[in-house]
């Protein structure tokens, strides 16, 4: 039966869709109008979209953004598509990393004793609560050539020289991993937490070894939670901006620099949405992903 | 004559099935009814329905003449009694009772007052700011029982009240709740699946299967002459032997069974040779190793199971033909005479007979 | 043999990632007392960097605009995510309830570079139709109430999943119109859901830099800012100040917290 009254109903929800259709889709239309202007002489970016100068009316689109994205030296891919490539080596490494890490950490947690997993999970759960950009510097602290982890290991006798850590793959993916760990690790444990332990026992009765039954029962069962974590930290990964600016060198330019160099260096507000757009696009499989198992994950296996 | 609360062809469907199947009740002011089903049979979508939770797909629900079908519940002069007493968590047991008057806009001397009565009628008086979770099963029960009857309502619903109690507990609980109905004298319509909870609370009774009343009667009108094969055998245990009417005369019938011919001292509306299935209830047989001197309604056969149960012995005997009967026999005595029941063993071959007046015919 | 192992394993790798985690707050901590600026050997307990940091007036700024923003947008993001939350749990059928629940959900995983930029070209067009708003304030509250809204929504959809029904009906049953039921009972059983998403989303809006570098306007820079500039350039031990002092804040919050919802839940557990 209808338990709210019509108005009622309408308010509860006309308020957030309203909200999300104003600050989410509308800003995106905005951004494939701008994707496709042309940034030309003039210093605005909200060129006409049709142009009412002549007899007739034309619509204006220009794809020289998106085409120059994709093709503007003769001598081999552009900046561009490095900048998207390398921006989906790391999010897959480090997603990979997450999930080697972060699987058996959410596996072991699930099965402590009820008593202590509140606290545990505190304790996971209490530097995301510190601010993540004073993480991340701390690790420029560490890994710094001059820093911590240097002098500890030259103390240590293990090196000679310090090694170079900073502004490399290294830095880049120990920063990366740190900041998106508790993100794999969450949905894994919900997941986990659930599993009925009933089956592995069933699986032991039968004659499972502890390893085979972990591969045969848990992972297949864990498998929404897995891929919804990997959706988790794969996609924002890839538009990531804060980590390559700290931790990052100059062969790390990922996406998410490219698009803020595009805006505020360069101003050109074409590029820079025409290459949000192609982000969009290039996340749009691995987000599909997510929605698909993102409920499953949180279900009892 | 219009019952206080009737219900007129009442109708509800989920996706095109029929969870309640035209059900017309006529309950009457100050009775406790009970609707009697298993799981599944529409009698929780019925009070449902009743209480304004679920809107009928068609019919009418009269309520002291009026039609109450449309009417939201919180509208509505009747309060529920929830199986899992929903008590207000956040809430001492004052204002869990106190919430519902207090909507009414009562005044706060009255409320008081109120609230004051329905602890004296539970007996928490001393529990009165305590939050739920500090009470055990019974007390909040009886929170529950005194907020549903706080605001003095027509006719109050409930949702296997017994359900959540262990069975020793259940047992004192009845009667307690039973007093307390009764002197309050509120009108009831209450739901269980537990056939001795309704036998012993309600005042009438209504076996419902696949969302349809298959009777209404008083417990011993529905344990003695149940309508209907079903439910015979949903009350209690009964013998159904399936057979054909084959003698039909004013004041008294037989029906040829495959175990043989019974003999019933009343007569039956039918046909000859018409299919029927005749239900004894297994109280009402006697069983010995000797030959009584009965003219009608003998039978033999062999002792297959024993059970015993302290105040009664079960006896599964198999007749000639492979068909076993059910029967019960109080333990009046302790000492053995060389007669008695208790003489019988296993495999003894044994004579059971009952009263033309035990069985009941059953044409559907 | 296979227990000492597996629980050995447990305690090692659970021990590790840990310490992985842990490792740069502890040296937030020490190095926040170096008495020197280098960030590779401690030369010597000082307490230089606290005070540099409370005579910095560019932090100092920055910390009062982020407070004010976290707290203005943390509120509102509760308030829509309440509002969402019981669309998505209680209304099962409406038109566009699939767009909804896209829309909802999206700015969890979108990349924050997309949601800021996109964000920032409707605060542009509008300020070039409307004259408002000016980048600033306004621009940073809607910008994290946006992102705050979908992990408010998520905390309290969970605890909505959860909530006893019959409560509500035996609310209904007792007198109270809907919107009654909702004020008198379903919210009290949510208020966890909504001091823990109001936290989070606080935090989350105190610590964003992303969509502050897009949607702040010049006078209005936030403290993730004001630091994320610093640590670009290099060696600041003023901001390991700021951060354990934020972490002292945040370990005390926690606790607090944790303290509250074990009290909470056995007060609220369904009997």
């Amino acid at each position: 039966m209808k338990l709210l009254l019509n108005p009622g109903r309408r308010f509860v929800i006309g308020v957030p869709y309203v909200w999300l259709l104003l600050f989410f889709v509308l800003p995106f239309l905005i951004l494939l109008r701008i994707s496709v202007t042309d940034m030309g002489n003039s210093v605005d970016p909200f060129a006409p979209l049709i142009d009412t100068s002549g007899d007739a009316w034309r619509l204006m689109l220009e794809f020289k953004n998106y085409i120059s994205i994709f093709s503007d030296r003769v001598d081999g891919p552009t900046i561009y598509v490095e900048a998207y490539k390398t921006s989906l080596k790391y999010a897959a490494l480090t997603t990979l990393l997450c999930l080697v890490i972060g699987y058996p950490f959410a596996y072991f947690l699930a099965r402590c004793q009820p008593s202590i997993r509140p606290v545990l999970l505190m304790l996971v759960m209490l530097p995301f609560w510190t601010s993540f950009l004073l993480r991340i510097a701390a690790w420029k602290g560490i890994l710094a050539d001059q820093g911590v982890l240097n002098n500890l290991l030259l103390w240590l006798g293990v090196i000679r020289e310090p090694m170079v850590m900073l502004y490399t793959d290294v830095s880049m993916l120990v920063g990366m991993t740190y900041v998106y760990l508790p993100f794999m690790i969450l949905p894994l444990y919900a997941n986990l937490v659930k599993m009925d332990m009933r089956l592995l026992e069933a699986a032991h009765d039968l004659g499972a070894s502890g390893l085979r039954a972990f591969w045969l029962i848990t992972v297949p069962l864990s498998k929404a939670g897995i891929i919804a974590g990997c959706m988790l930290v794969f996609i924002p990964a890839v538009g990531e901006f804060v980590i390559p600016s700290l931790l990052g060198g100059a062969e790390n330019i990922m996406i998410g620099r490219v698009v803020w160099d595009e805006m505020f260096s360069s101003n050109n507000w074409p590029r820079a949405s025409a290459l949000s757009v192609v982000m969009i696009v290039v996340i749009l499989v691995p987000l599909a992903l997510y929605y698909r198992f993102k409920d499953a994950a949180g279900k009892s296996a | 004559m219009a019952g206080y609360l009737q219900t007129d062809a009442l109708v509800k469907r989920f996706d095109g099935v029929a969870a309640v199947d035209n059900v017309s009740l006529t309950i009457n002011k100050g009775e406790i009814f009970a609707l009697l089903g298993s799981s599944g049979c529409g009698k929780s979508t019925l009070l449902r329905m009743l209480a304004g939770f679920e809107a009928p797909t068609s019919g009418r629900i009269m309520l002291a003449g009026s039609d109450i079908a449309a009417m939201p519940p919180y509208e509505r002069p009747i309060n529920m009694m929830f199986q899992s007493y929903a008590l207000f968590p956040h809430l001492t047991v004052w204002d869990n009772i106190a919430f519902g008057l207090k909507r009414e806009r009562m005044p706060k001397a009255q409320i008081a007052q109120r609230v004051d009565e329905m602890l004296d009628l539970v007996q928490l008086k001393e529990f009165a700011q305590r939050k739920p979770y500090q009470l055990s099963g019974g007390q909040q029960q009886r929170v529950a029982l005194a907020r549903s009857l706080a605001k003095k309502p027509q006719l109050l619903l409930l949702d296997e009240p017994l359900g959540a109690l262990d069975k020793k507990l259940r047992e004192r609980t009845q009667f307690e709740l039973l007093n307390i109905l009764e002197s309050v004298g509120v009108t009831c319509v209450m739901v269980t699946h537990d056939q001795e909870e309704a036998m012993a609370m309600a005042s009438r009774i209504a076996v419902m299967s696949r969302g349809r009343v298959l009777q209404v009667g008083t417990p011993k009108e529905i344990y003695e002459y149940p309508n209907c094969r079903f439910v015979a055998d949903f009350i209690g245990t009964v013998n159904l032997w399936e057979g054909t009417l084959a003698v039909d005369a004013a004041d008294r019938c037989e029906v040829k069974t495959a175990n043989g011919l019974v003999s019933m001292g009343h007569g039956v509306s039918g046909s000859l040779d018409m299919a029927c299935a005749v239900a004894i209830r297994p109280e009402k047989i006697t069983i010995s190793k000797i030959r009584p001197a009965v003219a009608v309604n003998l039978f033999t056969g062999t002792v297959k199971e024993i059970a015993y149960f302290g105040s009664y012995n079960t006896f599964i005997v198999e007749v000639p033909g492979g068909a076993t009967v059910k029967i019960l026999q109080a333990n009046t005595s302790r000492y053995t005479s060389p007669v008695s029941a208790c003489d019988i063993t296993w495999n003894d071959a044994v004579f059971f007979w009952f009263d033309v007046t035990a069985p009941v015919v059953l044409t559907q | 043999m296979m227990r000492w192992f597996e629980k050995n394993t447990a305690r090692f790798w659970l021990g590790s990632v840990f310490l992985f985690l842990y490792i740069p707050l502890f040296f937030l901590i020490v190095f926040s007392f170096n008495s020197t600026r280098q960030d590779g050997v401690f030369t010597g307990f000082s307490l230089r960097w606290y005070d540099a940091l409370l005579t910095d007036s560019r932090l100092v700024e920055g910390f009062w605009l982020s407070l004010k923003v976290a707290l203005f947008s943390a509120t509102l993001s509760v308030l829509l995510g309440c509002l969402a939350a019981f669309v998505l749990v209680r209304y099962k059928r409406f038109s566009g309830r699939t767009l909804f629940y896209g829309l909802v959900n999206a700015p969890l995983v979108m990349p924050e570079v997309i949601i800021g930029l996109s964000l920032l070209l409707l605060m542009v067009a509008s300020q070039r139709m409307f004259g408002f708003p000016e980048r600033g304030f306004i621009t940073l509250v809607v910008g994290h109430t946006l992102l705050g809204m979908a992990y408010a929504t998520a905390v309290i959809q969970s605890r909505l999943l959860e909530a006893d029904r019959s409560i509500e009906e035996a609310a209904m049953d007792l007198g109270c119109r809907p919107i009654q039921v909702f004020f008198l009972v379903t919210l009290p059983a949510i208020v966890p859901a909504l001091v823990s998403s109001w936290l989070l989303t606080f935090t989350l809006s105190f610590d964003d830099v992303v969509l502050s570098e897009f949607l702040s306007g010049p006078g209005a820079t936030t403290l993730p800012q004001v630091i994320f500039s610093y640590a670009r350039r290099g060696v600041n031990p003023s901001i390991y100040a700021a951060a354990t002092l934020f972490i002292a804040v945040v370990s005390l919050g926690i606790i607090a917290y944790g303290a509250y919802t074990l009290r909470q839940q056995k007060k609220t557990a369904i009997p």
